[in-house]
């Protein structure tokens, strides 16, 4: 792919011809000033060079494509400098974010002839990737793979988190590491000189430039592990309080190796919830699935089916109420990360605004079971009830009033059993589990996959209805689904396609490929 | 109203921006070299040519020159040149008729083609009348990828009015030149000129050698108190027949005769040659590209083909083009856009004289789109291919990444990388306009929604996906005028402060209440023309000096006879916007339902609050900063707040707990705190997990002394609970 053909008069001229670079950034990344800094940097050198851009509307979330070409004159004349990348003929793409990186690939901007890959490998998400129900995150290992074929050289690191460290903005990292991948015939100096003309915030970005330069000059660092291949921690025999020992007993003791990691997780999370005794609890249910696993083949399976069992039946059990709420809301630790995650400083001080918007649903689910039953029969008083109680409600958790009242709500948690939300929620997981149990004779992974079929469920008010009834319409193929072949695998698919959109069109669509799917 | 006030100082700049660098760069003198933008260099080059007045209407690509002349009053001042932010582009464009009788050079601009649909009423009169005083149009040719508008083409406004077209090579000097010759042209030929810049060439950063400027021989003073008229340039029978056989016979060939004497367009490469290829001037320097990837010219501009660049575009100048076509065997016709309106002239310029050279254009190279250099090399690769194969020489492979771009590791990303449209800024006032008529559509059903230009626009793409139909600026109330019938729903249309002041006012209420339309239409006023820039408008509530601003809308359209009016002063309020748009849904009333939305473009908002509240900080005054988070244990990772915000701010993450599978909301150092995520979390009832921190800034003794006796309660009462607490650290 030789871009320039030597004329055949053999003027030497014919040789020459412009480095390009691309850079792409989305709104507010300061694309524009890495572009001009690289400009003054070649004008530095006494080169020519042309900068062009479409950044369009004003808004700063679109991706916008800044491109750079660059020769030094030659006899007197300039050099006739396009205004737009040519795939195959790019020397340099800077990509500000990773799936940009990826963009550019897609492009063709990235040849493995050519070009240098300088890419922040942090994400910032597109809304498609954040509106999803469920896991609509873009995965960046295929970006990685892409670069390592299309690319004749990559620098990839977090560029984003190397500017804030350094008190900076992205674009000078990059302009840092551009400098540092040698691709661009200038000095360091040339480079840093572009940045103090340039006259705003010279020492941050100097400083920045200089983190960029230096880690685009050390050779790269392996791709990192992603999450799902990393190794969980291992589970701890002792935290030196009796009664937690006692559960980390019952963890070693009771269950195989492989789930132990799960257990504890769930374990973890219930005494937390609610306490030791409810951890126990869930031990308790969690031996007669590891039995159930156990008779069914499950040694050969990993115990998935324990596995499952022990990730959705503590999620299941650690259901979100308002106790829990006012719980974690009132919580010392909570208190102190928002202050951290907020960046508050000495002589600084800082009070949550809570936005709570509590209907008389969640009042009667905090009764005693006779009580809320009974009130639940009364129409008409409940109306009237929800009237004075439902209504957003702005929480001032730093307030001693406000504290008081949510402490008063998480008082309650040794109650929690005895109230009806309690019993509402133990049928809903009792019958969940049951099916599971039937199942799991007869089709191991389709079982496995019914435990999952938890996930669905989550949000508050009107999306907790919704996912309820995404999980009622997705358990309610399973029964159907026993011996057919990839059973689990429809389920699966099925799950899937609850999590893609709000409204369940695309489970809808899925539910009625299942019903022909067997006919023939 | 709450009008604001600049703050910074008497002077506030137009919007929140300075443009002081820019205005300096105005200042060069003869000899200096100007470095910049494109669209800078064509401010600078007006000022150079002696102009008078300046107008426009903003819009990309040419916002920096309504922007930069805005800030440029002493310099303007010094010159006794009047600049004008014009209400429209008719405006701007009628705006011109001062140099129909006087010798005044007045240039406007605007986005094409956009502005030129709008401005075509008064360039049609401009052009026939004619002008005595040089009349520049820039045009900012909103074209080819990235572009925001339709994709068509200024060149046939400059045919049916008879308006010249200048298309310069895409480099500041050649550019700068078009403008001086622009006015020479206007003024030789009596007839209002066009100068089109493409987008990339109007953010093209290039240099240029400057001239001083030249303050105008006449004045518009002189103008205004020594008023002339004619009969004969004023567009009314039988001087509007008149005017037209002017045209013919007298301005045309005077263009034609000036183009050629002033040697407009240029010739490059060889004198002679078997093939050659004529050009719009614009198209210039990918063609060089284009014929370098083919062996066929240097990086330097020397070309082994002859070539005809044509800067002026329209009109042709038939022996030119005749002369360069006549011992050619055939010519290839490089004109970006569609339809081939050139290579259709040169056609019958070649019939007619009989030049025997075959032509080529669009039928080697694409109908639309974006004429880049991959293209045309492989255009012109074809034109040589069939006309002249022998120049291709050894024919050495042309850059591509087509073997790259279809292997299975690049191919994959397609399905993973995720489209990234532009949307509502971090903060941004109009998202809980739409979050709240979001929830209004879960209650009372979808509606036919008519949608305006400006950022409200949004509102068509994720998370949002509302909005039916767009048809211009400031027409998105008249474009629902036809569903004006009895029915169970009423239509909803939105418009923005610009379009509103640009023609909405008439066109969309004044429409609306004539014809006793049930509409409901929203009007969001966030204080600035904002997807331009952020220029002021009529509304603005800031101080400006030399603009009349602070005029409400809500009177405006009170005085225009609407009767259901709603005023929202906080645009965040989203159970109060909810409330009110089902209100103006379901009432009795008569006439159209107006909820006037008004909350300040958050970009701008930031740009004038933030030195102030440093300021503020720094001199020790009490000062509170919000922001926004989400408590990542009560947050079940549902993200149906997600889908009432698409703030940039607000994103996912993945927590490092292997309960959950999906990952939680999360809200970054960016958030501004504007509210959207709280109210919309209470007005949809979504969760309790958003909190939104209140940090003081120099804490007074008192807020120090409150602070320790409720640290004190609420410590204790903490600590009490933790000791009783049984947990895993």
């Amino acid at each position: 792919m030789n871009a320039v053909a030597p004329l055949p008069t053999g003027e030497s001229a014919a040789f020459d011809r412009p480095l390009s670079i691309a850079v792409l950034a989305m709104g507010g990344q300061g694309g524009g000033v890495l572009t001009d800094w690289i400009v003054a940097a070649a004008e530095h050198a006494g080169w020519v060079a042309q900068s062009t851009s479409v950044p369009g509307v004003a808004q700063r979330t679109g991706a916008t494509i800044y491109y750079v070409e660059m020769l030094p004159p030659r006899g007197g004349r300039h050099p006739v400098l396009s205004l737009m990348p040519t795939p195959g003929d790019v020397d340099v793409v800077a990509a500000a974010e990773f799936m940009e990186a990826g963009r550019a690939m897609l492009r063709g901007l990235v040849t493995p002839d050519r070009t240098t890959l300088i890419a922040s490998t942090h994400r910032s998400l597109a809304v498609s990737e954040k509106e999803k129900p469920g896991d609509g995150i873009a995965a960046s290992g295929p970006v990685y793979e892409a670069s390592d074929f299309a690319a004749r050289q990559s620098i990839q690191f977090d560029m984003q988190a190397l500017a804030e460290r350094n008190g900076s903005v992205i674009s000078a990292v990059m302009f840092g590491a551009l400098a540092g991948s040698g691709v661009l015939p200038f000095s360091r100096e040339t480079y840093e000189a572009a940045i103090r003309e340039g006259g705003k915030g010279v020492e941050p970005s100097l400083r920045a430039f200089a983190a960029g330069f230096d880690r685009a000059a050390r050779p790269p660092e392996p791709v990192p592990v992603l999450e799902a291949e990393a190794l969980p921690p291992p589970v701890p025999t002792s935290v030196g309080v009796p009664q937690l020992d006692a559960l980390l007993a019952r963890v070693h003791g009771e269950f195989p190796t492989s789930v132990r990691p799960m257990v504890f997780a769930g374990v973890k999370r219930l005494t937390d919830y609610q306490d030791v005794a409810y951890a126990g609890e869930y031990l308790d249910r969690l031996r007669g699935f590891l039995a159930l696993d156990r008779a069914h083949g499950g040694e050969a399976a990993g115990y998935a089916f324990t596995d499952a069992a022990a990730k959705y039946l503590a999620v299941a059990m650690a259901y979100d109420d308002v106790i829990r709420v006012a719980d974690l809301k009132t919580r010392a630790s909570r208190f102190a990360r928002i202050d951290q995650e907020v960046g508050k400083r000495d002589g600084q001080l800082l009070y949550m605004t809570e936005f709570m918007h509590p209907r008389m649903e969640e009042v009667i689910g905090t009764m005693p079971k006779g009580l809320g039953l009974w009130l639940e029969g009364q129409p008409r008083l409940v109306r009237l009830l929800d009237r004075v109680v439902n209504r957003g409600r702005r929480v001032k958790t730093g307030h001693v009033s406000w504290f008081l009242s949510l402490n008063l709500v998480a008082a309650l948690r040794p109650a929690r059993r005895r109230l009806l939300r309690h019993l509402r929620e133990g049928a809903h997981i009792a019958n969940w589990l049951a099916l599971a149990e039937r199942i799991v004779a007869q089709d191991y992974a389709l079982a496995v996959e019914v435990l999952a079929c938890r996930r669905l469920v989550k949000g508050y008010s009107d999306t907790h209805a919704r996912g309820e009834s995404k999980f009622d319409r997705v358990l309610a193929a399973a029964p159907g689904l026993v011996g057919k072949p990839d059973g689990a695998g429809w389920l699966r698919r099925l799950r899937t396609a609850a999590l893609a959109d709000e409204q369940g069109e695309a489970l809808e669509g899925a539910l009625k490929t299942l019903e022909g799917a067997f006919e023939a | 109203m709450e009008p604001f006030h600049g703050g910074l100082g008497v002077e506030v700049s137009m919007a929140e921006r300075s443009f002081a660098r820019e205005v300096q760069d105005l200042r060069l003198g003869d000899g200096d070299t100007f470095r910049g933008e494109g669209i800078l260099a064509i401010t600078k080059a007006l000022l150079q040519s002696g102009v008078s007045y300046v107008g426009g209407y903003q819009g990309s690509p040419i916002s920096h020159l309504m922007d930069v002349l805005a800030d440029a009053k002493d310099v303007l001042d010094e010159l006794g040149v009047h600049f004008e932010s014009s209400a429209s582009e008719a405006a701007a464009a009628a705006s011109l008729s001062a140099s129909v009788m006087y010798p005044l050079r007045g240039a406007v601009t605007w986005k094409s083609t956009a502005g030129t649909n709008v401005a075509s009423d008064a360039l049609t009169n401009l052009a026939s009348g004619g002008v005595t005083g040089g009349a520049l149009i820039i045009l900012g040719e909103d074209y080819g990828e990235g572009s925001s508008i339709p994709q068509e083409r200024s060149h046939a406004f400059a045919m049916k009015s008879q308006i010249w077209l200048l298309d310069p090579r895409p480099n500041l000097e050649s550019i700068v030149k078009s403008v001086e010759d622009g006015f020479e042209l206007s003024e030789a030929t009596n007839t209002p000129v066009m100068l089109q810049v493409r987008i990339r060439a109007c953010h093209v950063h290039g240099q240029f050698v400057a001239k001083d400027n030249r303050k105008p021989a006449y004045t518009i003073r002189e103008a205004l108190e020594n008023p002339q008229r004619d009969l004969n340039r004023i567009v009314l029978p039988p001087a509007s027949m008149l005017q037209d056989r002017q045209k013919l016979e007298q301005r045309w060939p005077a263009a034609v005769d000036f183009i050629k004497r002033r040697k407009l367009n240029e010739f490059f490469g060889p004198e002679a040659g078997e093939v050659g290829i004529v050009m719009q001037g614009g198209m210039y320097n990918s063609v060089m590209r284009g014929l370098q990837y083919l062996g066929l010219a240097d990086a330097y501009g020397e070309s082994k083909i002859p070539l005809y660049v044509l800067n002026v575009t329209y009109p042709l100048a038939d022996d030119e083009v005749a002369e360069f076509c006549r011992d050619k065997r055939a010519v290839l016709v490089v004109e970006e856009g569609h339809p081939e309106y050139i290579e259709q002239a040169i056609g019958t310029v070649l019939r007619r004289r009989g030049v025997a050279a075959r032509l080529a254009g669009k039928d080697v190279l694409p109908l639309g789109g974006d004429y880049t250099a991959a293209v045309l090399s492989k255009g012109i690769g074809a034109f040589l291919d069939q006309n002249a194969p022998h120049l291709l020489g050894n024919r050495p492979p042309l850059p591509s990444a087509d073997a790259v771009v279809s292997a299975a590791p690049v191919k994959q990303l397609a399905e993973i990388v995720p489209p990234r449209p532009a949307g509502f800024c971090i903060g941004c006032p109009e998202r809980p306009i739409f979050a709240a008529m979001k929830l209004v559509e879960k209650e009372l059903g979808p509606h036919q929604i008519s949608a305006d230009i400006g950022c409200h626009l949004f509102s068509i793409l994720p998370p949002f996906n509302l909005g039916g139909t767009t048809m211009g600026y400031g027409l998105g109330p008249a474009s629902a005028s036809a569903f004006n019938v009895e029915a169970d729903k009423r239509p909803i249309s939105v418009m923005g402060d610009g379009g509103f002041w640009h023609n909405g006012l008439s066109s969309g209420i004044g429409n609306a209440v004539f014809n006793k339309q049930n509409q409901v239409i929203m009007v969001v006023d966030n204080y600035y023309s904002s997807a331009t820039g952020g220029q002021d408008i009529m509304s603005s509530r800031a101080d400006n000096a030399r603009r009349s601003t602070n005029n409400p809308i809500a009177r405006a359209v009170r005085g225009i006879g609407a009767k259901w009016v709603r005023e929202i002063d906080r645009t965040y309020d989203v159970a109060k916007m909810r409330d009110t748009l089902k209100a103006a849904l379901t009432s009795k009333e008569e006439g159209p339902k107006i909820i006037i939305a008004s909350s300040e473009c958050m970009l701008n908002k930031q740009r004038r609050v933030k030195p102030l509240f440093n300021k503020a900080v720094k001199e020790g005054k009490r000062s509170v900063k919000q922001r926004f988070g989400v408590d990542e244990d009560v947050c079940t990772g549902d993200h149906a707040c997600m889908r009432l915000s698409g703030c940039p701010s607000l994103s996912v993450k993945h927590l490092d707990d292997p309960l959950r599978d999906d990952p939680v909301a999360a809200i970054d150092n960016n958030c501004v705190g504007c509210g959207n995520c709280g109210e919309v979390a209470e007005a949809a009832v979504l969760c309790p997990s958003f909190y939104r921190a209140d940090v003081i800034y120099n804490p007074t003794r008192f807020d120090l002394f409150m602070a320790k006796l409720r640290g004190a309660v609420i410590g204790y009462l903490q600590r009490r609970r933790d000791a009783r607490r049984v947990v895993f650290s």
